[in-house]
């Protein structure tokens, strides 16, 4: 079963990890460079992008996180983690670190605030029947690079987008009941170590 | 196709709550502040005009702060804004939620406004946080549409013993609930005055509906670890930041400690250097329990 890191510096890493152990997956907690060791695919949560970025730094993770990352692991980002991934971010601060795996720009709580955040069904592509999707001051995806494969929409903005090996979301798909979402992850996660 | 959206429902409200898991919520009382706590790595701030221990020292009453002073904080940050309403005060608690903040604190560190109730948190879209100090009054908040519970501990004492009794009573129960046999859950409900859904519940899942934090009294990178170990999911600090000698510096060491909880290795690097903390004061030395607050 593949072996799957979740970033748990801050966050909703727990709910990740619990959907990841129930499809399977050997699943890890990432919060030290060693915890990179033989990963096949990554999770990086929903949380707040600033202060993971802050801890990337603090704890020494950055720079084997961006490697393991250039190298060709396959990686999900979530809210946050798909700021994190992002190649542009809009409205975050100068300091902000981007892995920039995935030719997209993104927009920090461009959903509005806490008040604004809201739950809705969305059709996502391959998947049979309505993905229940909940937005916490969420993110939008406001260009995307030709690349980039877009598997769910959200009044005519993407929210769920996938590349060669990195998906990402807008919304939390770690917070409901529904694996489907996390399952097309591990597909990928699959594929990408077929090419790699 | 697409349905349409629904705002501050239970699951939307309760989502932020999972987002600032693993993090640190820290007072401010200015936007320099919230800046100083921002760059520090804290995953929310609470806005507010006095921290506990001030308030504490001033007496008097305690209300919400001013919308001013609120939306200033708001602009100066991006990360989520909390704010703190009087238990029982739902205008308040309006007023908060038209400021757009992001989480409510119904909160015992300020004068109650009413003895009997607290806020029908289901009435808002706003999620709200609630204190406990056992495992009843947890899961009566909880029913009232809470959408985060925190250890109560005791605001403004820099003092952790507190904190640890409380956390240690919500979980020690719930893993006595974990033990006890359906007979046995109806009269666990009695003896906390508790629903006993919400017991039931426990007793299936082994952890409450909501995310528990820990709250009062932690003023060192050790106590944020401490209420992390013990089964904290996020840490709240009030004095503890803004009243030590360096809070820049303790504010980023307390985020590292609460993410890496169980590395003693990193723990004692990241305590090191900090300055004097916040004096703290012993329980015997305070005339009013903060607590005691809430029904």
């Amino acid at each position: 079963m593949a072996r799957i890191g979740v970033l748990a510096l801050q966050g909703a890493f727990a709910a990740h990890v619990e959907k990841l152990v129930a499809l399977g997956a050997d699943v890890v907690e990432v919060r030290r460079a060693e915890h990179l060791i033989g990963l096949e695919g990554l999770v990086l949560p929903g949380g707040e992008s600033t202060t993971m970025s802050n801890l990337l730094v603090s704890s020494g993770l950055e720079h084997p996180l961006r490697a393991a990352i250039d190298s060709g692991l396959a990686v999900f980002g979530t809210c946050a983690g798909m700021i994190l991934l992002s190649a542009h971010i809009l409205d975050g601060r100068d300091d902000q670190i981007s892995f920039a795996a995935i030719d997209a720009t993104v927009r920090r709580n461009a959903y509005g605030r806490q008040v604004d955040s809201f739950e809705c069904d969305l059709d996502v592509a391959s998947l049979d029947g309505p993905f229940h999707a909940i937005f916490i001051r969420a993110p939008a995806i406001e260009r995307l690079g030709s690349g980039v494969e877009v598997l769910a929409s959200w009044n005519g903005r993407p929210v769920l987008i996938r590349s060669a090996r990195v998906m990402a979301a807008s919304f939390h798909p770690e917070l409901t009941s529904d694996s489907r979402v996390h399952r097309l992850f591990l597909d990928l996660v699959e594929s990408q170590l077929a090419v790699r | 196709m697409s349905s349409s959206p629904v705002t501050g429902s239970f699951p939307v409200k309760r989502g932020l709550a999972e987002m600032l898991k693993g993090g640190v919520i820290m007072d401010v009382v200015t936007p320099e502040q919230a800046k100083i706590a921002e760059d520090a790595g804290a995953c929310a701030v609470m806005a507010l005009e006095r921290v506990p221990a001030d308030i504490r020292k001033d007496g008097g009453v305690a209300r919400m702060s001013d919308p001013e002073m609120i939306e200033g904080i708001k602009k100066a940050v991006s990360i989520p804004v909390m704010a703190k309403a009087r238990i029982g005060h739902f205008v308040e608690a309006q007023i908060l939620q038209s400021l757009g903040v992001d989480f409510v604190d119904e909160s015992e560190v300020l004068t109650p406004a009413d003895e009997a109730h607290h806020i029908d948190k289901y009435k808002f879209a706003v999620p709200f946080v609630c204190g406990a100090t056992n495992l009843g009054e947890a899961l009566r908040r909880i029913a009232e549409g809470a959408a985060m519970i925190r250890s109560k501990g005791e605001a403004g004492t820099g003092n952790v013993v507190e904190a640890v009794r409380h956390l240690r009573s919500i979980l020690g129960d719930i893993r006595r609930i974990g033990t006890a046999d359906s007979a046995e859950l109806f009269d666990w409900a009695k003896k906390l005055q508790a629903p006993l859904p919400l017991v039931q519940e426990i007793a299936q899942t082994g952890k409450l509906p909501v995310p528990l934090f820990c709250a009062g009294g932690l003023a060192t990178p050790a106590d944020a670890a401490l209420a992390m170990q013990l089964g904290a999911e996020a840490v709240f600090v009030g004095s503890g930041i803004f009243k030590s000698e360096t809070p820049a510096l303790r504010a980023k060491a307390i985020v590292e400690a609460t993410t890496h909880f169980d590395n003693p290795d990193i723990l004692a690097k990241v305590s090191r250097g900090l300055g004097a903390p916040m004096t703290g004061i012993g329980m015997d030395e305070i005339n009013q329990r903060y607590a005691e607050r809430g029904w």
